[in-house]
C-alpha cells in the first residue's frame, strides 16, 4: 500500500539514479540515520555501546569490506583477522608515533597501510582461484598475526606483548581509552560506518563495482570483454582490505583498548566475517549490516537466555552457540544462499503487490 | 659426523614423521574431494570429533552429560564402567557412518550442483556445528587417549632406545624419534596400501572411482551416487578416526587438534587435491620443510615459532608456479 513507485515521478537524471529510487526506502533510510546520529547519542549507556552498538558499527565495517571482495569481486579470504590487525598495528604505531594528530587521520591511514598489504597479498589472486586463494590468504591471516607477536617494534617493546590505546580526542572529546564516554565512542564509530556505507555503495554500483562483478561472475569472459583482471582484483583487495584496516583500527582503539594480537585477531574472527557475509547476504551492502547485527545479537541473547533465565553454566551455552551458528550458516546456504538481505527483497517485492497480489 | 650434520638429519627424519601425521588427515581431504568436488574443511573437526568420541565410551562418559544436567538438574557423568579399546573403536565407526549418512542426508544432498566455494563454506559451517555437538557430548576439556589391545599392550609412548643407541654406537650421537611416530608411519602405510586396494580391486571402490571420474556417467550405468557418497564420508571418517588417535595419542585430545585440518590444507595444495600418493608426499614435504626452516632459520634469525605461517608460505609461493599442485590434474578453463 505504501511501498510503491506509483506516483513517484521523477524529472532529473539525478533523481533517477539515486540509491533509494523508492520513497519508502528513501524515507526509511532518512529515519533510521536520524535515530542513529540523534537520538541514539542521547540515550546510550555503557552496557549498550559496548555489548551491541560498538562491534556492531565495527563489524558492520568490517564486513562490507569482505562482502566488496567475496560477495561482489568473488574472492575468497580467510585473512579478514590478520588484515584486522594490521589496521589495528598501524593505528597504534601512529597514536604514539604522532600523538597530536587527529585520530581521523590515524584510523584512515591505518585504512590506507592495510590497502597496501591487502594488494601484496592480493597478488596470488592473479594466478589461483577459488578454495586455493581461500588457503592461500590463510598464509596472510598466520603470517600477519607471528609477525606483530615477533617483532617488538610493532607493540613499542611493551613488556606484556599488548598494545594499549593511549587516551586521545578529538575536538577536546575524549574518545579513546579508560574516560571516553559511551556517545563519544559511539558518534566516532557511527562517522566511519556511514562513509563505509556511503562509499561502498556508490563503488559497487559504478564502473569499478560492475568490473568486480563481472570477474566474479566469469573472469575468462570479463578479460575477453575488456575488464582488465589485473586492476579489478587488486583494486578489489585495496577497497576490501581498507574498510577493514578502518575497522580493525576502531576494534583496537575505541572497542577494546588493550589487544593481544593471537586472541583479538586471530583465524576465528576471520570465520566471524565471513559468517557475517554468508548469513547477510553476499554481495549486498544492507546484507553486511544485517549479517554483523544477527551475529553481534546472538550471542548476547543466548546469553541472556541460557545463563540468566535458564541459569545453564557459561560453557554449555558457548557451546550451543557453536551448534546454532554452525546449523545456521548450512541452514542458509541450502535454503536462501543469498542470506537475509534475499529475505528482505521477497518481503519488498511482496509489499510492492500488497495487498492485491495478482 | 659433524654435530650439526647430525642434528639436521634428526630434525629432517622427524620432520618426516610429522609429515606423516599431516599426510594422514589430507588423505581425508582427498578422499571427499575426488568423489565428490567437496572441499572438507570439517575433516580436522572430524578427528576431533571421532578422537572425542573414542575417549567417551572408552570412559564410559554419558552423552551430554552436562546438557542433561543443565535441564534437568540431575547430577549424571559416567555409566560407571569402561570399554575395551577394540570395541569402543567398533563403537566410533559406526558413530562415524551415522555421522556420514546424517552429512549426505541432511546438509550435501541438498547442494548439489552448487558452486564448488559454497560447498566450502558449507563445510566451514559444518565443522562449527561438529565442536558445538561434540563439546557438548563429551566436555571441552582436555583428555588422555590411549588405545591398548590388552593389559599393558598399548600405542607406544616416549623415544625409542633401540635407534638411540644404534645411531649412538654408529655416529656417536643418538637420534631422538618417537615411538608413537613410528607406529604412526606404520598405520598411514596400510591405511594408503589399503585405501588404493579397496579403490582398485572392489566393487564400491571401482564405483568410487567411476564417480570421482564422471558423476552423470557413473549414474547411467547403474551406480547409486547417494550410496557412494555415504560410503566416501564414511571412508573420511574411518580416516579421521585413524588420525584423532594419532594425534591424541600424542598431545591429547583438545580443540587444538581441529586445526590440523589447517595444516592439511598446505600439503593437499602441494600435492594437488586429487591424488592419494600426492597427499602423502605431500604432507613429507611440509613436515620436513617446515621442521628444517625453523631449525636453520627460523630459530636462529626470525624469533622463532615459523610453524605456524611456513606451510601456508610455501604453499602459496609454490601455487603461483604450479597452480595444480605437484600431482594435481592440469587444470583447463573454457567459456
Amino acid at each position: 500500500m505504501f511501498y510503491r513507485e506509483a506516483g513517484d515521478f521523477r524529472t532529473t537524471y539525478a533523481e533517477d539514479q539515486q540509491t533509494f529510487p523508492i520513497k519508502f526506502d528513501r524515507y526509511r533510510y532518512y529515519l533510521v540515520l536520524f535515530i542513529a546520529i540523534c537520538v541514539v547519542p542521547f540515550v546510550i549507556n555503557d552496557y549498550w555501546a559496548n555489548s551491541l552498538l560498538l562491534p556492531f558499527l565495527i563489524y558492520a565495517i568490517a564486513a562490507i569490506g569482505l562482502n566488496i571482495l567475496v560477495g561482489y569481486c568473488g574472492q575468497v579470504s580467510l585473512g579478514t583477522g590478520g588484515f584486522m590487525a594490521v589496521g589495528a598495528y598501524a593505528c597504534y604505531k601512529l597514536m604514539t608515533a604522532m600523538p597530536d594528530v587527529s585520530m581521523f587521520i590515524h584510523v584512515l591511514l591505518a585504512g590506507a597501510i592495510t590497502a597496501a598489504v591487502g594488494v601484496l597479498f592480493g597478488l596470488p589472486s592473479l594466478r589461483i582461484k577459488g578454495f586455493y586463494l581461500a588457503v592461500a590468504t590463510l598464509a596472510a591471516q598466520f603470517f600477519l598475526v607471528w609477525l606483530f607477536n615477533r617483532f617488538p617494534w610493532f607493540y613499542n617493546y611493551s613488556a606484556s606483548g599488548q598494545i594499549n590505546a593511549p587516551e586521545r580526542d578529538v575536538f577536546g572529546i575524549v574518545i579513546t581509552g579508560p574516560n571516553a564516554e559511551a556517545w563519544a565512542t559511539y558518534a566516532f564509530c557511527l562517522i566511519f560506518t556511514i562513509f563505509s556505507a556511503i562509499v561502498a555503495r556508490n563503488l559497487t554500483r559504478g564502473s569499478v563495482g560492475r568490473k568486480w562483478m563481472a570477474i566474479r561472475d566469469m573472469d575468462i569472459a570479463a578479460e575477453i570483454i575488456g575488464v582488465n583482471p589485473l586492476r579489478a582484483k587488486l583494486t578489489a583487495f585495496a577497497v576490501s582490505s581498507f574498510f577493514i584496516g578502518v575497522s580493525g583500527a576502531l576494534f583496537f582503539a575505541i572497542y577494546l583498548g588493550a589487544v593481544e594480537v593471537g586472541e583479538a585477531f586471530g583465524i576465528t574472527k576471520s570465520f566471524l566475517v565471513l559468517f557475517m557475509i554468508i548469513i547477510g547476504g553476499l554481495g549486498s551492502i544492507f546484507g553486511s549490516f544485517a549479517g554483523a547485527a544477527f551475529l553481534v545479537l546472538l550471542p548476547v541473547m543466548l546469553k541472556v537466555v541460557g545463563v540468566d533465565w535458564l541459569g545453564w553454566p557459561t560453557d554449555i551455552v558457548a557451546h550451543l552457540q557453536l551448534v546454532i551458528v554452525g546449523a545456521l550458516i548450512v541452514l542458509f546456504l541450502v535454503a536462501e544462499p543469498h542470506g537475509i538481505a534475499q529475505l528482505w527483497r521477497v518481503a519488498k517485492e511482496k509489499l510492492r503487490l500488497w495487498p492485491f497480489p495478482h | 659426523m659433524p654435530e650439526q650434520l647430525a642434528y639436521t638429519i634428526e630434525v629432517f627424519l622427524n620432520g618426516l614423521m610429522a609429515g606423516v601425521l599431516y599426510a594422514l588427515v589430507a588423505l581425508g581431504f582427498v578422499l571427499i574431494y575426488k568423489a565428490s568436488g567437496i572441499f572438507n574443511y570439517a575433516q580436522g573437526v572430524m578427528a576431533l570429533f571421532a578422537a572425542m568420541t573414542l575417549v567417551g565410551i572408552q570412559n564410559g562418559q554419558v552423552p551430554f552429560a552436562h546438557l542433561i544436567n543443565a535441564i534437568f538438574g540431575t547430577d549424571v557423568h559416567k555409566f560407571g564402567w569402561t570399554v575395551h579399546s577394540f570395541l569402543a573403536i567398533l563403537l566410533t565407526v559406526i558413530v562415524m557412518i551415522a555421522l556420514a549418512w546424517a552429512v549426505q542426508k541432511f546438509v550435501f544432498k541438498h547442494l548439489v550442483g552448487q558452486e564448488p566455494i559454497i560447498l566450502f563454506m558449507a563445510t566451514i559451517g559444518l565443522a562449527y556445528f561438529l565442536e558445538g555437538v561434540a563439546d557438548l557430548m563429551w566436555g571441552s576439556e582436555l583428555k588422555a587417549l590411549n588405545v591398548c589391545a590388552a593389559d599393558g599392550v598399548c600405542l607406544p609412548q616416549g623415544l625409542n632406545m633401540w635407534i638411540d643407541e644404534t645411531t649412538f654406537n654408529a655416529f656417536g650421537y643418538g637420534f631422538f624419534i618417537d615411538n608413537l611416530d613410528i607406529v604412526a608411519s606404520i598405520v598411514a602405510a596400510i591405511l594408503v596400501i589399503g585405501l588404493v586396494m579397496f579403490a582398485q580391486y572392489t566393487k564400491q571402490g571401482r564405483a568410487m572411482r567411476a564417480v570421482a571420474d564422471d558423476h552423470q556417467a557413473a549414474l547411467s550405468v547403474g551406480v547409486s551416487l547417494n550410496f557412494i557418497w555415504v560410503l566416501v564420508w564414511s571412508l573420511a571418517g574411518f580416516v579421521a578416526l585413524v588420525a584423532g588417535i594419532m594425534w591424541g595419542a600424542k598431545s591429547g585430545v583438545q580443540f587444538s587438534l581441529s586445526l590440523i585440518a589447517l595444516k592439511a590444507l598446505p600439503v593437499l595444495m602441494l600435492g594437488g587435491f586429487t591424488s592419494i600418493p600426492g597427499a602423502i608426499v605431500g604432507g613429507l614435504i611440509i613436515g620436513v620443510g617446515e621442521k628444517l626452516f625453523e631449525f636453520l632459520i627460523g630459530a636462529p634469525f626470525l624469533g622463532g615459532a615459523t610453524e605456524n605461517w611456513f606451510a601456508y608460505m610455501l604453499a602459496l609461493l609454490f601455487l603461483v608456479f604450479r597452480p595444480q599442485g605437484l600431482f594435481g590434474e592440469k587444470i583447463i578453463e573454457r567459456v
